[in-house]
């Protein structure tokens, strides 16, 4: 087992002392991100990323590590308290979770869902070390013809067939594409779309896009549609669970596991899928089924479980073939750019000691996050009671001082205000943002994969179907942009008769 | 939004967002005929823009005429987010408003400054009307961020007209 042994001596390389305190530290950070509302786990990574620019690549990505499944944690404690799901991985923790805060079970609901996320990023992560090594290893063999296929699938798999609208997917996806080209050529060096500007021939910072996008994009769309009416938020003690929490959690917890990494794994991002599969499963399986929707321990647990392990899940294709398919791992992709790391298949190859050190931190950030967020859930639910213009002007402000940091040029602060406009349009028109920031990583890798095979091929536009490999995944492309036209032709059918769960949930929101 | 039921729903903003990328489409498409090709590289920096720009300008039609066919957007919901009123664009304009000053001062005042107006001034624009309470806290964020970066991270930020207090 060469991987264990490699997991171990990054484990090593990780738990030194001082990084300890890096990861204690960003899981402080990254809860306490994720817990104000309206900040979900990649807005807290794009928010966080200028804290780690100073330090060296292996302490900064303990420091991510630690971020990372802090506002993943802080993001379902907002949703029990408040019952407002900041993101769509949520939701399904939101229904039971709430239900049980308001029975005055918060702080059960609470631990099983710290314990079921502790659970499921262990076994996701270590999962990660198993496979991401075994994909990498047939990564490298593949060529540029195959490798754009490959990206052109992920693309389309998160824009044609996860999204509501495919059309408005898609537009989304160019847009990110076009800001992806902004700059100079990376072959010629000649500048495009570049309207003369040096800042912009030097290609845009990606974190300066991210936090535009997500931060200050949500700022400006929360700004528009302030709710008046502040929310109930629900008083909580230590978290705790009897006996007959633990013999109901401990189930849903491993079923959620096995049902998120999949789903994290290939490249069909999001976790709302695994999240609504747990919970359907654990309420057709739970033997007090007439408890769902009146707050069911094993509702919490499962889909929690399963948003966790799919978190863990989408380090198999970021690490492997450096394909980001969430959000999230786009906004560590760009981090990662900003050390010098190229994404790609050569990564795990080339970059062996960073990515096993970032494997080993994942453990240990997960790991202090139980150890610390336990007994601090008390202080974090208090967070919630932030007044929101104090809220999202802090929010501007260290949106502002991230944009800034990065060059120190005030023409930052202003690209950050474009694209923190793009994000509030975005938000207006229904148009996702995943699709756009994948686009903008991923179109110069795509393009240099793009003209790397065809210049094997001497510019024949047959060179694109070369390998078998590339074949097989066009033909996989084909048949899912089928499923989603034919997705889309049965969605009035869909509306007349609604999902009981879907319904239940809205209700709830109301 | 125009989200009443009896008027045809029929989104027109949307009608300005498909222009809006006809016209970005266009433009990389225009933007890439001004390239060079080399001679090693059979396929050059064109093609790619000229796939991106023409298709992002394909999705502009799409998108019109998917609005003429009564097609409507699904606005994101949140935490925060009331999306049962009428959307309040005032604020929104006075928020850019902050950020323009900021980008403009921030050379000339200083991080610790510009960072404290900043982070009022926001609050502000949210409807906060406990200014000297948010200036101190602007104050202590912006003074705090500013040393933080200087001895912790070794960044120094613009110290503008407080250069030799700070």
């Amino acid at each position: 087992m060469g991987d264990l042994d490699l997991l171990w001596g990054g484990l090593q390389a990780a738990a030194t002392p001082e990084n300890l305190m890096y990861a204690a530290i960003g899981v402080l950070l990254g809860t306490f991100v994720g817990v104000l509302p309206g900040i979900g786990p990649a807005m807290a990574v794009a928010l966080l990323l200028p804290v780690t620019f100073g330090l060296e690549p292996t302490s900064a990505f303990i420091m991510f590590a630690g971020i990372y499944y802090g506002g993943m944690y802080g993001g379902s404690t907002t949703s029990i308290l408040l019952n407002t799901p900041g993101e769509s991985a949520s939701v399904m923790t939101a229904i039971e979770g709430n239900k049980m805060a308001k029975a005055g079970r918060a702080s059960q609901a609470l631990a099983t869902a710290a314990i079921g996320s502790f659970v499921a990023g262990t076994i996701g992560t270590l999962l990660v070390a198993f496979f991401a090594p075994k994909l990498a290893g047939i990564a490298v063999e593949i060529g540029a013809p195959s490798y754009f296929a490959v990206m052109v699938l992920a693309l389309v798999m998160t824009t044609a067939v996860l999204g509501a609208s495919p059309l408005r997917g898609f537009i989304a996806l160019f847009v990110g594409l076009t800001v992806g080209l902004i700059g100079q050529d990376l072959n010629t060096g000649q500048p495009r779309l570049s309207l003369g500007l040096p800042q912009l021939i030097d290609r845009i910072d990606i974190v300066v896009v991210a936090v535009g996008i997500f931060a200050l994009g949500e700022a400006f769309w929360v700004a528009a549609h302030l709710r008046r009416t502040p929310l109930q938020i629900i008083p909580v003690g230590q978290p705790w669970m009897g006996r007959d929490d633990w013999r109901r959690s401990w189930k849903p917890w491993l079923r959620g596991t096995a049902l998120g990494f999949p789903f994290g794994a290939i490249p069909a991002g999001g976790a709302e899928i695994p999240t609504f599969l747990s919970y359907v499963t654990e309420r057709k399986l739970s033997r007090r089924g007439d408890e769902f929707g009146h707050g069911a321990i094993e509702g919490v647990a499962g889909p929690e479980a399963a948003n966790n392990a799919s978190a863990a899940g989408m380090f198999v294709p970021m690490l492997a073939l450096g394909l980001p398919v969430t959000a999230t791992a786009s906004v560590m992709l760009a981090a990662l750019q900003g050390y010098g790391i190229q994404p790609g298949p050569q990564l795990m190859t080339e970059q062996s000691d960073l990515v096993w050190t970032l494997l080993a931190s994942l453990l240990i950030g997960n790991t202090l996050l139980l150890v610390l967020n336990l007994p601090l859930a008390p202080l974090w639910a208090r967070l919630l009671r932030i007044p929101r213009p104090q809220l999202y002007a802090g929010i501007l402000f260290f949106a502002c001082l991230g944009a800034y940091a990065t060059n120190l040029d005030a023409f930052d602060i202003g690209l950050l205000l474009a694209f923190g406009l793009l994000g509030l349009t975005m938000r207006r028109f229904g148009l996702p943002v995943l699709p756009l920031i994948l686009g903008v990583i991923l179109g110069p890798l795509m393009e240099s994969k793009f003209r790397e095979a065809l210049a094997l091929s001497g510019g024949d536009y047959s060179g694109l179907l070369s390998e078998p490999l590339a074949v097989v995944v066009y033909v996989l492309i084909a048949l899912l942009l089928g499923v989603a036209a034919l997705r889309t032709r049965l969605v009035p059918v869909r509306a007349d008769a609604p999902d009981p769960d879907r319904s239940d949930d809205e209700l709830v929101s109301r | 939004m125009s989200t009443s039921i009896d008027t045809p729903r029929i989104d027109r903003g949307q009608y300005v967002l498909a222009a809006v990328l006809v016209v970005v489409g266009a433009f990389t498409v225009y933007d890439a005929t001004s390239l060079s090709v080399g001679f090693a590289d059979p396929v050059g920096p064109r093609v790619f823009p000229y796939v991106v720009g023409s298709i992002l300008a394909l999705l502009g039609v799409l998108l019109a005429l998917a609005t003429a066919r009564g097609s409507l957007p699904e606005p994101e919901g949140g935490e925060d987010v009331d999306l049962t009123q009428s959307p309040d664009w005032v604020t929104v304009a006075k928020l850019v408003g902050v950020l323009a000053f900021t980008i403009a001062t921030v050379g000339l005042l200083g991080w610790a400054l510009t960072g404290a107006i900043l982070f009022a001034g926001a609050a502000w624009a949210l409807g906060s009307r406990t200014l000297i309470r948010d200036v101190l806290v602007g104050l202590v964020l912006a003074v705090g961020s500013w040393y933080g970066f200087y001895v912790g991270l070794g960044i120094p930020l613009a110290p503008g007209v407080l250069d030799g207090i700070l």
